[in-house]
């Protein structure tokens, strides 16, 4: 696709300088090991793999989570949004889960989604943990807005936190936003927030070597099959 | 005579009348009845006039089953209705009123959110004494299991061994709910095990709890001498049992000590002549972990204090002392609540059958017990069942 570059600048977003995540290593519940790190832009390609089957999965939400986070990767790959992050969970080099965000201002955060895209295992705690993390202490914000689109996420952050109601508008729509606070963060993060630095080499090279994606009808059923994990 | 029972798990696109029809079809399968010979229907079920606002269910199915003019009841006694469908079934064949008897156990509870589900449980608690102050099922269970640790030395570890053990015999069921092994590491040992495996109702925590489940079973029964040529390996229930306690736990003088559960298994060993070690593998209801613990010493496979170390040391594994909830248990395959009794003993029939692949098969049994714990405790049904030799 032809890019006109004197466009692109009145198009583009002004962008934050935005420090990197660093990767961690968590061990799940099943004793796997989760790679946790940043996204570069380049892996979007790749990530909407993982992303795409997810869109006609009605269960939990899945499709409009997914639906949304589809097109803020690509505003994201295009250059379309502001300083957006996108942090990523793999076990074995697939990927398990997503979650993603951005700074609306230097001190405000804006949550956007995570996508469990192997359930059971509390990915989607862990990597909604990582974003917080992410803003709270890399990013250095003082507060991040969030919301929840699925009941899961309600219990998952609104109430296993707690989050702080507000009147507050949330870029996503719907409801008022929820306020993480760095009080709030600091109080929950030793129950909340896991993981280990460095992540050893051997996980590292399997992570970064390629990212890789189960086939639709395996996302699927590990999504919303008979089983319903 | 015949068994069925269908996949437990979260069943969107099925009603609680479709998963107790497809059980009760392969049940009758299994039996090679068709759909004649059944004189009556029991129905096991708790919460469908809560949960799906439906009543008289054993009305419609024993329509939805074209075995009309068969007498059909349903039969609720909390998360112990299975068996007491079960045992309803076998008084009515016992009396000589009837020759067959189908007793189908189901429940759809995944069709409100978890929340709900808890609250829904929790109506069987004492609705002045218990239930308005907010006591849940899981809260019940964590005063217990706190008790029970204090008393007789349980451990976290040894919960988490029931965890692993019912949880890696989910994996080879295909009928359990939960396919997915779980690591001492990340449950227990490492420091995520905070998140993976969070306290739940002190000191449970998230792996010690049963999912909650949809899901259906069933069995039909017949007196064995109406049996002329059976095309599997008949299994009898050798005997039953059935006690009840206090409804509330504080008014129990030990509330440690499951009196029902005890009075039960030791009726069901004395019905059957048989005693707790002739016993080759039982199911246990492990709403909880600490109540396989609890119960494998209460029916007498271990002293009190026993259990939780025989659990740590692998005894009630597959080729261990006595297996217990090769199934995977409430644990595993799940706990739609008017299901599992009823599953228990589909289960001891298949092991008793030896029709299970090897990895779940306990060699050459011939005796399994099986118990349903209704209530916290205050209601609880035991069968022991037995091959018939050939």
């Amino acid at each position: 696709m032809a890019i006109d570059m004197e466009l692109e600048v009145v198009l583009r977003p002004h962008q934050y300088e935005m420090p990197p995540y660093p990767p961690k290593v968590i061990t799940l519940a099943n004793g796997k090991k989760m790679v946790v790190r940043q996204a570069e832009r380049e892996d979007v390609p790749a990530i909407l793999k993982s992303v795409h089957p997810c869109l006609f999965i009605e269960r939990d939400y899945y499709d409009i989570v997914s639906a949304r986070l589809y097109g803020e990767l690509l505003a994201w790959y295009r250059y379309r949004v502001k300083s957006e992050y996108v942090i990523m969970g793999q076990v074995d080099g697939f990927l398990v889960g997503i979650v993603n965000g951005r700074m609306e201002t230097e001190k405000i955060g804006m949550s956007y989604h995570t996508l469990a895209i192997d359930r059971g295992l509390r990915i989607g705690s862990h990597l909604f943990a990582a974003k917080m993390e992410y803003h709270l202490e890399y990013l250095n914000q003082e507060e991040v807005l969030i919301v929840a689109e699925s009941p899961i996420g309600f219990r998952r952050w609104m109430i296993e936190y707690p989050l702080e109601p507000t009147k507050i508008p949330h870029e996503l729509g719907g409801g008022d936003s929820y306020l993480l606070t760095r009080e709030i963060y600091f109080k929950a993060k030793p129950r909340l927030v896991v993981g280990e630095r460095p992540v050893p080499a051997d996980l590292w090279e399997v992570a970064t070597r390629e990212i890789k994606f189960a086939d639709d009808d395996t996302i699927r059923e590990q999504i919303a099959g008979l089983k319903g994990r | 005579m015949g068994v069925g029972m269908i996949p437990f798990g979260r069943r969107d696109e099925d009603s609680l009348m479709d998963m107790l029809a497809w059980a009760g079809l392969k049940a009758l399968d299994d039996a090679g009845l068709g759909d004649g010979g059944v004189d009556a229907l029991y129905v096991a079920n708790m919460g469908s006039g809560i949960i799906q606002h439906q009543t008289s269910v054993a009305s419609a199915l024993v329509d939805r089953l074209s075995l009309l003019p068969a007498g059909a009841e349903s039969i609720e006694n909390g998360p112990a209705s299975g068996a007491s469908a079960i045992k309803n079934g076998l008084l009515a064949i016992a009396s000589g009123y009837y020759d067959t008897v189908l007793v189908v156990g189901g429940e759809k509870m995944r069709e409100v959110t978890g929340w709900r589900a808890t609250d829904f449980v929790a109506t069987m608690t004492h609705p002045t004494a218990e239930y308005v102050y907010g006591i849940t099922l899981p809260g019940l269970a964590g005063m217990f299991t706190r008790l029970y640790m204090e008393k007789y030395g349980v451990t976290r570890e040894m919960l988490v061994s029931i965890s692993i053990k019912n949880q890696a015999m989910g994996t080879l069921n295909p009928y359990a709910h939960v396919e997915m092994a779980l690591s001492k590491d990340g449950i227990f040992d490492d420091p995520a095990a905070i998140v993976n495996n969070p306290p739940a109702a002190d000191p449970l925590h998230l792996y010690d709890a049963c999912p909650v489940s949809d899901g259906a079973a069933a069995v039909v029964l017949t007196a064995l001498d109406k049996v002329k040529k059976p095309s599997k390996p008949p299994v009898v229930i050798a005997g039953f049992g059935q006690a009840t306690d206090t409804h509330t736990l504080q008014e129990r003088a030990d509330p440690t000590d499951l009196k029902a559960v005890t009075l039960a298994a030791q009726q069901a060993f004395e019905r059957a002549k048989l005693k707790p070690t002739d016993i080759h593998v039982a199911e246990l209801h492990d709403a909880f972990t600490i109540l396989e613990i609890a119960e494998s010493e209460h029916v007498g496979f271990f002293k009190k204090g026993e259990g939780g170390k025989a659990a740590l040391a692998g005894k009630t594994k597959l080729g261990g002392q006595i297996p217990i909830n090769l199934s995977g248990g409430l644990k595993a395959r799940g706990h739609p609540v008017g299901a599992t009794g009823v599953a228990q003993v589909v289960d001891i029939v298949w092991q008793l059958r030896h029709e299970l692949p090897k990895e779940r098969q306990v060699k050459n049994a011939q005796n399994g017990l099986t118990v349903n714990f209704g209530g916290f405790g205050n209601n609880v049904l035991a069968f022991v069942l037995r091959r018939v030799q050939e």
